[in-house]
């Protein structure tokens, strides 16, 4: 894609200086829209974890739909969906969370499944109910692989939203500065857009790294002996 | 104080009982093994206690309770439950994976910590353990916090499904012992599952062999299944070393000893040489007011006119009243003069066992 001009200077910095609202505003959508994404993705695919936990015949009918959602280009979705939706906010998020299923669900599942037996075992002779056993026991553990997972969701859906612009400016997050460059055949919001938009999801990443190490400590200490 | 009423199991999309028809009662402070080859159901009976398994037939009680009839997470509150694979928590502390128990039943942190520590030092944990994580920890050291983490809040039962299985036979054997030092003082009452013969041997106070199946071939205290084996099948489970096995049950002062050539170092020479003469041999045990010395050959008697003059062998092994006669047999067979000699805790001579005399012992 032959995105950049190459008569032009690839940054105009006094642009950047005089855009510097409408960047922290693309950037707090572009956020939102992620959050908005990875949160409702999250809750469905919990849920749709703990049936296919609960009743194990429902984990590879989940696993092909949801495989089946994530194989979609994402702008063929977006014009699938805009007769019904229109160039909303929604339309953006049904797409974007659509991605996130999948993986969510398989890390939730594997995490949950990466639980040792004898640990299991030992959380119910000692006498949890099934409730505390999950909570107490099972999820903490599972932490360290559905972390991963989220990880990928995250940095994937941050990586979307920009494509979502093409619904509008209220819907691409940085991605209006990359549509809008493209538009006019202007290099330095493109360039703004996708600088940005990496750094976002860098940033978001090392976060969740960090996260998951203040609340598994016992991953980091390996046997002394 | 636990009892199985023809307790049977049969799993799911399986033709044969895991379990069909078995009855045991196990007493109040004793340790019951169940004892059996692989698929003779000694784990799923286990289980079928504090219910991680249900039973297809049959009642099983607790203290009198029918344990269907309660809910099984308060039931196994009142059970501790410690298996082969430790099945430790793997993200909580040394001190919070024993305090499990007593946090589900909602102890305050005081009476919490205070027995943490009281139960590091019982199981014999280092106190600087306790804020590790179990993988810091070695296999030897992971089943001691499992003890300690089933005895937290003090269950009058205990279920232990091959606990030592995992961890080498030097720290198996000491895990032995401190589990039954521990049950001089606690007397709990423990099902102690085992596939290992002599584990059964040193640890029950009764075994219970179990065939294919769940079938209870023979309950009885270890010594007289030793002794009077119920049939072929419990007779070929024991081994071929049945009678070492048994040896090692039965202590010397079980035994009758023989009063063996000994002598008084100030017993004149000729009393030596008619000790040696009595009794067929060409040495005698020399006392010194009735405390062991040594021996002494008849060669050694020639031209010397006092015992006392002479320096006498010592002995390299003797025994006491309270070993095994395994123990007794193990020093003979290394003796050159083929006997053992006996000696109480003041080492003051008591006699002396030779193979004729232990095997007597097999015969009470």
């Amino acid at each position: 894609m032959s995105a950049l001009v190459a008569s032009q200077p690839l940054i105009r910095w006094s642009w950047i200086g005089d855009h510097l609202g409408e960047i922290r505003t693309a950037l707090v959508q572009h956020l939102e829209l992620t959050f908005v994404a990875v949160g409702v993705g999250l809750v469905l695919s919990a849920v749709l974890a703990a049936v296919a936990i609960r009743f194990r015949i429902t984990y590879q009918p989940i696993n092909a739909v949801t495989g089946i959602m994530y194989a979609i280009p994402s702008l063929a979705l977006f014009i699938l969906l805009t007769p019904i939706t229109g160039l909303t906010k929604l339309t953006a998020e049904i797409a974007l969370v659509s991605y996130t299923l999948q993986i969510l669900f398989r890390s939730i599942v594997a995490g949950i499944d990466s639980v040792p037996a004898s640990v299991r075992e030992s959380a119910q002779a000692m006498g949890y109910t099934r409730w505390q056993q999950r909570w107490r026991v099972e999820i903490p553990l599972a932490l360290p692989v559905m972390v991963s997972g989220l990880r990928i969701a995250t940095v994937t859906t941050v990586g979307l939203v920009p494509i979502s612009g093409i619904l509008g400016s209220d819907q691409g997050g940085l991605g209006t500065f990359i549509f809008d460059g493209l538009n006019r055949g202007f290099n330095t919001p493109i360039f703004v857009g996708a600088t940005f938009t990496v750094l976002l999801a860098v940033a978001l990443d090392v976060l969740l790294v960090r996260t998951q190490r203040l609340l598994t400590p016992w991953t980091r200490r390996v046997r002394a002996t | 104080m636990i009892n199985l009423e023809h307790v049977g199991k049969t799993f799911p999309g399986q033709a044969a009982p895991a379990v069909g028809d078995l009855s045991l009662e196990v007493l109040e402070g004793e340790i019951a093994v169940l004892i059996g080859p692989s698929g003779c159901g000694k784990s799923t009976t286990l289980r079928m206690i504090n219910r991680l398994i249900e039973p297809s037939s049959g009642r099983i009680t607790v203290a009198g309770k029918d344990v269907a009839e309660q809910k099984p997470h308060e039931l196994r509150l009142a059970i501790g439950y410690v298996i082969q694979q430790v099945g430790l928590f793997p993200h909580r502390t040394i001190a919070r994976n024993i305090a499990t128990v007593p946090e589900l039943l909602g102890w305050d942190r005081a009476r919490i910590s205070t027995r943490v520590e009281e139960l590091m030092e019982l199981v014999g944990l280092e106190g600087e353990l306790a804020g590790r994580y179990p993988a810091e920890l070695s296999g030897g050291q992971q089943q001691r916090v499992g003890v300690a983490r089933a005895l937290a809040a003090d269950p009058p039962v205990l279920l232990m499904d091959e606990p030592f299985g995992a961890v080498d036979p030097i720290v198996r054997l000491r895990l032995q012992e401190e589990l039954l030092n521990l049950q001089r003082r606690l007397h709990k009452t423990i099902v102690f599952v085992t596939h290992d013969i002599d584990e059964a041997i040193r640890l029950g106070d009764r075994m219970a062999v179990l065939n294919v199946g769940g079938v209870l071939e023979q309950y009885a205290p270890p010594v007289d299944v030793l002794a009077a084996p119920s049939g072929p099948f419990v007779l070929e489970f024991l081994g071929a070393d049945r009678g070492l096995k048994r040896l090692a049950l039965i202590p010397v002062s079980a035994a009758e000893l023989e009063p063996g050539p000994a002598v008084e170092q100030s017993a004149s020479i000729a009393h030596a040489r008619a000790m040696m003469a009595r009794d067929r041999v060409d040495w005698v045990a020399v006392l010194d007011d009735g405390r062991v010395r040594g021996w002494i050959t008849a060669a050694s008697l020639d031209g010397q006119e006092r015992l006392d003059q002479i320096e006498p062998t010592p002995f390299a092994v003797t025994v006491h009243p309270s070993d095994s006669l395994r123990h007794a047999l193990d020093a003979l067979v290394s003796s050159p003069t083929q006997v053992v000699i006996v000696v109480d805790a003041d080492d003051r001579y008591l006699g002396l066992l030779d193979v004729a005399r232990i095997g007597k012992g097999l015969e009470t």
